[in-house]
């Protein structure tokens, strides 16, 4: 059956690295949805987020070939437990009417969106939340006209009842 | 002391002895450096055939194969002795010069994006930026390059990097958080494969590449089980063809027991193999009935293919002993019937019915070495006669282009091979094909006298490739003919101050092998055979391995003519 799963893969922060994930999904045929990066709080370890869609084994194989790369430190298929994930986005909305921008800001309220540009013609807003969430807000924007949005990709992180051991303790206890 | 030197300080720290390669504008540094160290290095004539040597050079010696090349076409000269040695997981480190650093991305005089372009072929590779890490990343490319799973490592030097001054340290510690193979196997799968072993009435083991490191322990199991042992074409040499439990090489061209044994059994215990297409042919249709035990370091390669019911991640040396100390011998009388039969009824068979062939030729190489010496293989027809029919007793001796089936492997890899083991013999078995793909290389074992004899069965074709287009497309033989423009083999290896012969009756072989053999000197011997013989069995392409054709191996088709040989 084919599922999506989120992919946490800890690496070490060389260049090439986000290269060879890159070329080892697309090696292999594995599609990505969503890639995010960033850095991790210990220096030089950074967390990237996959999304990707395959059958189980398929998937099992993705970690397994992401775990042979030297620089990749741990591999973790969120989906298998527990876990909370978001996605950021920004979305810039044509604004033609007075009564639209009182209709926008209603709408952005229930969805506790926040307002971080304000012009004559668009507002600019950024929400977080789950894929739903974000999908929702789009589909009640796009009747006023959506001008441009971004998002960033989900990340996601386990539930605390699914990993009792904080990975920061155990880099202090090391 | 610049990063030159520094590069072939850290190089001896970590035991290398020999380098292949081959100078150029970008890795001149280091080859001046070279002018004044005790390391030895062999000029090879093309890159590629330096990475095959350093491949082989491990592979004949257990010890990480190092080869130079310079930036730009040196370095994408490696690219297919990289990707060879990267699908048979041989441990070899490659070191590139590249242009400066500020030159890097500009397009500049032979620039290639080196480091690019190995990443999918190689275990892992490194682009030097920083004089001072020269030393540790020389030593995490040695480990991990022949830890776990081996593999080549590839690091590009830029030019400047080797002329700046080294002021680091030699002392320096590996440390790979991410990095960490799992040797030793985990107790509860033992435990549990060594019930499912017990539990078997018609078991085998399958063993692959992996057990060339783990002989003893591959041996130890297979005596105390009394369990019939398959050796892919990976495995030759490291359980003996010539023990009676020894079902030979499964697969494509497998032996009929083999797969007979595959497509009957109820158990399979995988040793250090990854079943590859070539051993499964149609997954759906490999061992319906058996329950896969699969032993690998490379927890990637555990149910990739073929489902495995107990997976056990470790080293074969660690986990065969335990998983031997929980097992007796196992009440497999009746298997072993069925299984005899089938010897009994498929020995190996040639027909001696028509011009010299190449079984014949390469059967009197085994008589005349008895199966100790080196063997290494071009790819293609020879390749597979000389797996079923002249198989080595010995690990480490075999040494042929698996994964990669790459022409112009088994000429180099002599090369690595004899450097490996000094004064051995070593028999390059050859097709006029894939051997003018590295045949400069001659020069390479004249400067050396190495003790090599180049066997080319000569049948004027691609014969593989003529093999299925007789077979699978209408006999249509598109672009497979040489013999209008082979060249004189042995008028070229005079040429080459090498000892040439061209021979075209049995007699005359059968006469000369020996003779050359003996003398310990390098030869090139080109056998003129016939050109139609096709390998049998066969499992076409995609078809299931109880779909083999048997061919000419079928003893309804023996006559007078035909010669059975026992293997070992």
């Amino acid at each position: 059956m084919i599922d999506r799963h989120i992919l946490s893969v800890t690496v070490r922060d060389r260049p090439g690295v986000l290269v060879r994930i890159a070329g080892l999904f697309a090696r292999r045929g594995f599609n990505i949805e969503s890639l995010s990066v960033a850095q991790s709080f210990q220096p030089g370890i950074s967390r990237t987020t996959f999304v990707v869609s395959g059958e189980d084994a398929t998937i099992e194989q993705v970690e397994k070939q992401l775990q042979k790369l030297i620089d990749v430190i741990k591999v973790v298929d969120h989906t298998k437990s527990k876990y909370v994930d978001r996605e950021l986005m920004l979305i810039k909305v044509q604004v033609d009417t007075a009564e639209d921008r009182v209709e926008i800001r209603q709408i952005a309220q229930d969805f506790r969106a926040r307002i971080v540009d304000v012009a004559r013609e668009a507002l600019v807003f950024e929400v977080t939340g789950d894929e739903g969430k974000l999908t929702a807000f789009i589909d009640q924007m796009q009747v006023f006209g959506i001008v441009e949005l971004i998002r960033t990709g989900r990340i996601a992180l386990p539930r605390s009842a699914a990993d009792p051991k904080p990975g920061a303790k155990q880099a202090r206890a090391a | 002391m610049k990063g030159a030197q520094v590069v072939l300080k850290a190089l001896e720290r970590q035991g290398a002895e020999v380098i292949f390669g081959h100078p150029g504008g970008a890795i001149m540094p280091v080859y001046d450096a070279l002018y004044d160290e005790k390391l030895r290095h062999v000029l090879v004539r093309h890159e590629q055939a330096g990475a095959h040597a350093a491949d082989a050079y491990y592979r004949a010696s257990g010890r990480v194969g190092v080869v130079f090349a310079t930036s730009g076409p040196g370095a994408t000269n490696l690219v297919t002795g990289l990707a060879t040695a990267q699908m048979d997981s041989s441990a070899v480190v490659a070191v590139t010069g590249n242009v400066p650093l500020p030159l890097i991305g500009t397009d500049a005089f032979q620039e290639a994006d080196v480091y690019g372009i190995t990443g999918p072929i190689t275990k892992h590779n490194y682009l030097v930026k920083e004089v001072n890490d020269i030393p540790r990343i020389v030593a995490e490319a040695f480990y991990i390059a022949s830890s776990g799973r081996p593999g080549p490592v590839l690091i590009d030097v830029p030019k400047d990097i080797q002329l700046a001054e080294f002021t680091g340290s030699f002392e320096v510690e590996v440390d790979l958080p991410g990095y960490k193979p799992t040797v030793v196997g985990h107790a509860g799968q033992i435990k549990r494969a060594a019930k499912a072993i017990r539990g078997a009435r018609k078991p085998i083991m399958m063993v692959g590449g992996g057990g060339q490191t783990a002989f003893e322990e591959v041996n130890t199991f297979a005596e105390k089980t009394g369990i019939p042992v398959i050796t892919t074409l990976m495995g030759i040499g490291t359980y003996p063809a010539g023990v009676p439990q020894s079902l030979g090489m499964p697969g494509m061209h497998g032996t009929v027991t083999a797969n007979r044994a595959i497509t009957h059994c109820d158990l399979i215990v995988g040793a250090g193999l990854r079943f590859d297409d070539r051993v499964t042919g149609k997954i759906s249709r490999f061992a319906p009935n058996a329950e896969v035990v699969h032993i690998d370091i490379d927890p990637a390669e555990i149910s990739k293919l073929v489902r495995a019911h107990v997976p056990v991640v470790g080293d074969l040396r660690d986990v065969l002993p335990r998983l031997t100390a929980e097992l007796g011998r196992l009440d497999i009388d009746e298997w072993w019937e069925t299984l005899e039969e089938w010897k009994g009824r498929y020995p190996e068979r040639f027909k001696l019915d028509k011009p010299l062939v190449s079984q014949e030729v390469i059967q009197m190489f085994r008589e005349a070495t008895g199966g100790d010496c080196v063997v290494t293989t071009e790819v293609g027809q020879h390749q597979m006669f000389a797996a079923r029919l002249f198989p080595t007793n010995r690990p480490r001796t075999w040494i042929t282009s698996g994964g990669l089936g790459t022409m112009g492997f088994g000429l180099p890899a002599a090369i690595g091979a004899s450097f490996a083991r000094p004064g051995e013999p070593v028999v390059c078995i050859a097709g006029d094909g894939s051997v003018q793909m590295n045949i400069q290389e001659l020069a390479t074992i004249y400067r050396h006298q190495l003790p090599i004899i180049i066997a080319i069965c000569n049948n004027g074709m691609l014969g593989m490739v003529r093999q299925w287009q007789e077979m699978f497309h209408a006999q249509r033989y598109s672009e497979v003919y040489l013999a209008d423009s082979n060249p004189d083999f042995a008028r070229l290896a005079e040429a080459y101050g090498i000892d040439g012969f061209n021979i075209f009756d049995r007699e005359t072989a059968a006469e000369l092998i020996p003779e050359v053999l003996a003398r310990g000197k390098p030869a090139v011997m080109n056998f003129v055979v016939y050109e139609s013989e096709k390998v049998f069995p066969m499992i076409p392409a995609g078809a299931g391995v109880d779909e083999m054709i048997i061919g000419d191996q079928e003893p309804e088709e023996a006559d007078l003519a035909t010669k059975e040989v026992k293997v070992g």
